[in-house]
């Protein structure tokens, strides 16, 4: 079967993505560790349980997050 | 020499989980890893915060908490917010990727400042606090608000000393003072402002229940060193304050009799 591209939203940047593809697709295709990372979609927490089952829809905004050094302000 | 034992047999709680440091720092600003890791082990602290932020795509990026002691208690941060939904939504992020309900609101009012936007804080506080969070809130360092932040279920407050950064050490401790005296079942967490040892230790001594800091470790010309100068800092002030200082005197009180003196 033949798939579309996808246009999408994550961290802000334009994105194509195949069709039908689910969260730990794109974790995958953009090389993250998914036990590091947590993801927001259209302003909503996904579970990680939920995951598998969240497949992306077109214009879907995606926030992908993880920590870094920081204890202060937004430069730290 | 029993004495010092005060300070570390007396833990020190949040959110259920005791702790016998009173040093909470930051892991924002050092030159290298090494040197965070190096200033961690010195200062002895068992709770460290970190920040949450957007991973960056198309490069790969070395995971931050594979550099923390694994068995220091990871204290998320919502530092860069704005208003009480982005502080809610890094916290409900921050939530899901460690799996820990404490957070460490900040909201941030100003940027030249940084002081916090204690309106925003107390609206996210209230949310959070209804969403199982354990909310240690950042405000300034006023005891109205701090009265209003406890009864939204925060279970500490976390009061400014003087911006964050700054290193201009305890503003205002008539406030601090105060605050202790009119809460004193509250946990209170002095957070910003303190820039060296003697900061540190004076927040102690005014009652506070622990210090966070980042900058002034971070920031000194050797980070390891001054680690440890807080741990002891903090260790010596809350032993002064649990020992009870003397009264001030405006004249002096002689230590010695003042009886056979060799005329």
């Amino acid at each position: 079967m033949r798939s579309w591209p996808l246009r999408i939203q994550v961290n802000g940047e334009r994105r194509e993505v195949d069709e039908d593809i689910s969260l730990p697709q794109l974790v995958a295709i953009l090389n993250l560790k998914p036990e590091q990372v947590a993801i927001e979609l259209n302003r909503q927490v996904v579970r990680r349980i939920s995951w598998e089952k969240t497949v992306l829809r077109p214009d879907d905004k995606v926030e992908i997050v993880h920590f870094v050094g920081g204890g202060c302000n937004a430069n730290c | 020499m029993s004495t010092p034992a005060l300070a570390y047999s007396e833990k020190f709680e949040i959110g259920g989980r005791a702790f016998t440091s009173r040093l909470i720092i930051g892991t924002g600003k050092y030159r290298s890893f090494e040197e965070m890791k190096a200033a961690h082990r010195a200062s002895g602290a068992e709770m460290v915060t970190v920040a949450v932020r957007r991973v960056p795509l198309d490069r790969s990026s070395e995971s931050f908490l594979d550099h923390l002691d694994p068995s220091v208690a990871i204290l998320p941060n919502t530092a860069g917010c704005y208003t009480a939904e982005e502080a809610i939504r890094t916290a409900r992020l921050a939530r899901e990727a460690l799996g820990t309900d404490l957070i460490k609101l900040e909201v941030i009012g100003d940027q030249t400042t940084l002081f916090p936007d204690n309106e925003q804080t107390l609206e996210a506080a209230r949310v959070l606090a209804r969403d199982g969070f354990i909310v240690l809130p950042y405000f300034t360092d006023d005891l109205i608000m701090a009265k209003k932040l406890l009864d939204a279920g925060c279970p500490a407050v976390m009061p400014l000393a003087a911006p964050i950064g700054s290193g201009l050490g305890i503003q205002n401790p008539a406030n601090l003072r105060i605050m202790r005296e009119q809460l004193p079942d509250a946990t209170i967490i002095v957070d910003a402002g303190v820039g060296t040892a003697s900061d540190a230790a004076i927040a102690m001594e005014l009652g506070a229940d622990a210090v966070l800091m980042n900058t002034a470790i971070a920031e000194a010309q050797d980070s390891a060193k001054m680690a440890q100068a807080m741990k002891l800092a903090v260790e010596a002030g809350r032993l002064a304050y649990t020992a009870g200082r003397m009264p001030k005197r405006l004249y002096a009180s002689a230590s010695s009799p003042l009886s056979g003196v060799v005329q």
